[in-house]
């Protein structure tokens, strides 16, 4: 129990904020109106997948320093549920950018940048198919890996801020908390982040011991 | 002080083999003067600066992406065996670099000279101009040599090596269409350091990266 308290933290907490994120008042604001809840499930996406890429490049560094193939499994689970979360937060950003601005795909600055981040551990994936013999392709794909990320953090975190966005925050827009992000929404938002988060890590940690028991049958 | 060395003489390698047969200087150079005049021939003439900027990245792209490719890929496994007894990985991915952004320098002025020529037009700020196309060549010698040793290393080649290297060159590539972009437009050139700089960084970060992680990949 002591160790699984985290995993039952993250299920209340998303179970709460979905159910409270539907149920519970939201400022009424023109053009946003009720879809503004997506912001309970679009944003925590993206804080999940940048937690588990930082998980999955702290693993590819110690797999460079220690050689122990757990390492690999870790950076490779922790990157496949990172890029399910990268997706989600995609398609979620896509049907919020459909009722507000008008087209799934408005071609703004974060929507591509977030697509070609995704692009890069996509060919981080083919890499990994690429190379056959185990231990060259659990360093090589390492490698990549953190050459890969600071790539992405530029993607996610600097180009975007020297562009204009329809995002909140950017292109003049007041950000979110300037005036909408009242206390009422701050309830849900935050534990929402959290929770999925942590869900995040949940799934890469069930992922993670399947393909180590996997591992230990065949031998 | 034994590092400069071997970098001196890995460099002075590299282009004493290039001398000899000068297949990849001539042979990129004939890529891009015949993709710019392929180009020429098929839009004749255009009428938009923005395509003929965006256009010339492109060119340049696929060219140094074959330039720099041949870096690790076109070495045997023998000689890449020999090269790891006797120099250091630092002192290789250095020199490997350092012949690369050379080689890169030059044939993208030789582009740009010979694309102003045939598609007859100039930039208003020409000069910004070439500190932009010399910054992206820097840039595209620096992220490609290191993906050309992943590529080479995963063993097969064409491919994965422009896989790999599109999404890192893809945020390098939007800086430099907005840097040209400015030096078409003829702005002050104040306005254009921020991307400068963040060019700069970016190379600084892949530079530092590629030497960190290079000695892991070079011993197999």
């Amino acid at each position: 129990m002591y160790k699984n308290w985290w995993k039952i933290l993250g299920a209340i907490l998303v179970v709460y904020s979905t159910i409270w994120g539907f149920l519970s008042a939201v400022p009424a604001l023109p053009i946003l109106h009720e879809s503004i809840r997506n912001l309970y499930f679009h944003v925590p996406m993206w804080f999940g997948m940048i937690v588990l890429f930082s998980i999955s490049v702290f693993y590819s560094v110690k797999y460079l320093s220690s050689n122990d193939p757990e390492h690999d499994i870790k950076a490779v689970e922790s990157i496949n549920v990172g890029v399910v979360y990268g997706v989600l937060g995609i398609v979620t950003g896509a049907i919020w950018a459909r009722f507000t601005w008008g087209q799934a795909w408005s071609f703004d600055v974060k929507q591509n940048f977030a697509a070609i981040a995704l692009l890069l551990y996509f060919a981080y994936l083919v890499l990994r198919n690429a190379i056959d013999e185990e231990q060259k392709r659990a360093k090589i794909s390492a490698i990549y890996n953190i050459f890969a990320f600071p790539i992405m953090v530029v993607l996610l975190f600097v180009l975007p801020r020297l562009a204009d966005s329809l995002h909140p925050g950017n292109g003049g827009n007041p950000g979110f908390n300037a005036y909408d992000l009242d206390s009422r929404m701050r309830m849900v938002f935050y534990p929402a982040c959290l929770g999925w988060i942590l869900i995040g890590c949940w799934i890469y940690n069930v992922r993670f011991r399947v393909r180590k028991l996997e591992k230990n049958n065949t031998i | 002080m034994q590092l400069i060395k071997q970098v001196k003489y890995l460099v002075k390698k590299e282009l004493v083999l290039e001398w000899r047969s000068k297949y990849a200087l001539n042979g990129v150079l004939l890529y891009v003067v015949s993709t710019i005049f392929v180009c020429f021939l098929s839009f004749v003439g255009l009428s938009h600066p923005v395509t003929w900027n965006a256009l010339f990245w492109i060119i340049m792209l696929f060219a140094s992406l074959n330039a720099v490719a041949k870096s690790f890929l076109q070495e045997s496994r023998g000689r890449q065996i020999y090269i790891y007894t006797i120099a250091s990985p630092l002192a290789l991915i250095i020199s490997k670099t350092l012949y690369n952004i050379l080689l890169m320098e030059v044939l993208t002025l030789i582009a740009l000279f010979f694309y102003i020529v045939v598609f007859d037009y100039i930039p208003q700020d020409l000069g910004l101009y070439i500190v932009a196309t010399i910054l992206g060549s820097l840039s595209f010698s620096t992220i490609f040599t290191m993906i050309s040793a992943i590529a080479s290393k995963a063993g097969n080649g064409g491919m994965l090596m422009a896989i790999l290297s599109f999404p890192v060159i893809i945020p390098v590539l939007i800086v430099l269409i907005k840097l040209t972009k400015n030096a078409i437009d003829g702005l002050d050139r104040s306005v254009s350091l921020d991307e400068i700089g963040l060019l700069l960084v970016i190379n600084v970060l892949v530079g530092a990266v590629s030497l960190l992680l290079f000695p892991y990949l070079w011993r197999d």
